[in-house]
């Protein structure tokens, strides 16, 4: 009868959480403006002074005939006119494009090919794929040094190989010492050390391709080069573009290799924009000048993005809602 | 159309053995379905006759004509995948072509096999649309859709529904079973779920740890099961066992109750057995094996109950609405035609 009451007035009082007392800084911390500013606050800072500031001073000095040692005044178009006449200028233009061209096509070819090795089951895969990664975690000045010497005139071990000891030639190879085998020895060790980056990513592609769609077009009928053609490639075209615009941002701003291995000579033979402008700025003591060059990368680094931008342009079928 | 043989065939990847000695006729024009529990072997089997795995051992043949070593394109079938595996860059009309496009079909030979197709399955609509833009149903009769444009010998389908929510899952059953109805070609057809596989199946093919336990139509198995595997397997709520002794013409449990053997078992039966009731063969009787119930599960179209006796627990399932709760305790009795005994020892059917 009266067990109830007395069973309620045994009970426990139950646990409550404690009320927190409202600050005035908790309270500035809920705040949802205060909070977007504070977050953002370090990347924007960062950004600003690492990247808006020098793009904008390099962008300045472009316009002024400062040099080393002396605040220049602004010039307007002077420095651009000037490079519009001088023939070394349009020569590193044309280095710059050419061995942006030739060097991402072998990257990509010999990248996409070693890509496809690396996703067939290998026994020691996994080995082999951190072994190619070497050429990119080495230090490119290192690596530059290294083919240096493998591309020197008198002490060059594919020279040696071939006039030593398999007595193929009577001379050494001559690499850097003359413009165009200069030229193609530095695309070269573009290649190999741009191999790596193409491949991984690549496979990362390939590795996202369904094996069930292989099998499927196996049962459909599919020569190899056939699923090559119809699903590995279409499949893979989203990560390429991306792969490629990187590669041909990074290639066309090239400068360690060509600075270590060739300095630009022999006789301005191999220089990019990038060695041309640091050549003319630091150097050279032209800050304007060097500046100028730097300057006009930006519409070839704009194409290059704007290539990106559409290639990238999610393709129809990837699209999930629309209905035509 | 073409029977499918598969003899003596054993499988290895590396040293685990995934088929031991497995033989399976299927005739002509027939719906065969393979069930087992995940890692039983039965996709691999599948896969083998597809042509995507080697063969350890054995042979298969399609058709009268040994495929061992026939590249899968050779072997006229046509399989469907469980994710569908249609290719995402492609339309539906390319994806259904995709076959004559690589045997370099003239563009007329494509748009009237494809619309054949289409017509069949009612994809007129969605020629033009990718994979991405299909709901998942449509994606599946694609995949269909791209098997019947090959015009194969054999169909196979690798649990090809397990994708679709359980609405989509009722539907597509009875459109496959259909498109068998009309089509008539030899159909192999995989799934873990018995409930396809009873409704589906001319014949089902039972397996489990990489043997075939039971080959049959469908409700021999659940009329016969030949062993504890294949009782517990099939039928869906699964079927109860008891373990006990029988003693004076009864089955008895270690705690008394005592429950009625079926009319023909007079042979020499083994002492310790396993008494399987079905949960919808249980009925209510004042004279049956009092048993207290544990949970109710009314589902409208019968009221499922689980109950205790001793150690024993059991789910029946009765068409009657019963108004029991908790601790209540229900008489049943087991209609003894319906029991199933088998040997503790060996699990097989007595």
């Amino acid at each position: 009868m009266n067990t109830t009451p007395t069973a309620v007035a045994a009970a426990p009082t139950r646990w409550t959480p404690p009320r927190r007392e409202e600050t005035w800084i908790g309270w500035l911390l809920d705040w949802k403006p205060f909070l977007i500013v504070m977050c953002l606050l370090p990347a924007v800072g960062l950004l600003t002074v690492f990247l808006t500031y020098p793009l904008g001073l390099g962008i300045w000095l472009a316009f002024t005939d400062t040099t080393i040692g002396r605040r220049g005044i602004w010039v307007g178009l002077e420095n651009f006119i000037w490079l519009f006449e001088d023939p070394i200028f349009w020569s590193a233009v044309f280095y710059s494009v050419f061995y942006t061209a030739i060097a991402t096509i072998g990257k990509f070819a010999l990248g996409l090919w070693l890509a496809l090795l690396l996703n067939n089951h290998l026994p020691i895969k996994s080995f082999i794929r951190a072994i190619i990664l070497l050429p990119w975690i080495v230090p490119t000045v290192l690596s530059a040094i290294a083919f240096w010497w493998i591309y020197d005139p008198q002490f060059s071990i594919i020279s040696y190989v071939f006039v030593d000891v398999l007595g193929w030639r009577d001379t050494n190879i001559d690499f850097i010492s003359t413009a165009w085998p200069a030229r193609w020895s530095l695309i070269a060790a573009n290649i190999w050390r741009g191999i790596p980056f193409v491949a991984i990513s690549l496979l990362a592609g390939l590795q996202t391709i369904p094996p069930s769609l292989y099998e499927a077009a196996l049962l459909d009928g599919s020569t190899p080069w056939q699923r090559f053609r119809y699903i590995t490639v279409p499949m893979i075209m989203p990560i390429l573009a991306i792969v490629m615009t990187f590669s041909i941002i990074f290639t066309f701003t090239d400068f360690q290799l060509v600075y270590a291995i060739t300095r630009g000579g022999p006789v301005n033979s191999t220089h990019l924009l990038a060695t041309l402008a640091f050549q003319r700025g630091i150097p050279g003591g032209q800050l304007g000048e060097g500046a100028a060059i730097a300057v006009s990368m930006i519409p070839f680094l704009v194409f290059a993005t704007l290539f990106s931008y559409f290639a990238l342009a999610r393709r129809k079928w990837q699209q999930g809602e629309a209905n035509d | 159309m073409a029977t499918v043989e598969v003899k003596d065939v054993t499988k290895y990847f590396g040293s685990t053995q995934v088929l031991r000695d497995v033989n399976v006729s299927i005739a002509d024009g027939e719906f065969v379905v393979l069930v087992g529990p995940s890692g039983c072997g039965k996709s691999t089997l599948l896969r083998m006759i597809a042509g995507l795995e080697n063969i350890t051992g054995g042979t298969i043949s399609i058709g009268g004509r040994v495929v061992n070593t026939v590249p899968p394109k050779d072997r006229d079938i046509a399989m469907v995948f469980q994710n569908y595996a249609l290719y995402p860059h492609m339309t539906v009309f390319d994806n259904m072509a995709f076959s004559l496009k690589l045997a370099n079909a003239p563009k007329e030979v494509m748009e009237e096999e494809v619309g054949r197709a289409a017509k069949i399955l009612g994809l007129g609509q969605l020629l033009h649309r990718y994979p991405r833009q299909l709901s998942g149903g449509q994606r599946q009769r694609v995949a269909m859709g791209r098997a019947i444009v090959r015009n194969p010998q054999v169909f196979l389908f690798d649990e090809p529904l397990s994708n679709l929510d359980a609405k989509l899952r009722v539907a597509m059953r009875a459109e496959i079973k259909e498109l068998h109805q009309r089509l008539k070609v030899t159909t192999v057809y995989v799934t873990h779920d018995q409930i396809e596989a009873m409704t589906m199946a001319d014949k089902i093919v039972v397996m489990n740890h990489g043997v075939v336990e039971q080959i049959g139509p469908p409700l021999e198995l659940y009329d016969r099961p030949n062993n504890l595997f294949v009782a517990g397997f099939i039928g869906s709520p699964a079927m109860n066992m008891i373990e006990g002794k029988i003693e004076g013409g009864a089955f008895r449990t270690a705690d008394g109750a005592a429950w009625p053997l079926p009319p023909n078992g007079s042979g020499a039966r083994p002492a310790e057995v396993i008494y399987g009731i079905r949960p919808e063969h249980l009925r209510l009787d004042p004279a049956g094996v009092p048993t207290t119930v544990q949970v109710v599960e009314p589902t409208g179209s019968e009221t499922q109950v689980v109950l205790r006796h001793g150690e024993a627990s059991m789910l029946g399932a009765f068409r009657e609405r019963i108004a029991a709760r908790h601790g209540d305790v229900l008489p049943v009795m087991p209609d003894p035609e319906l029991v199933h005994l088998f040997d503790k020892q060996t699990g097989r059917r007595i």
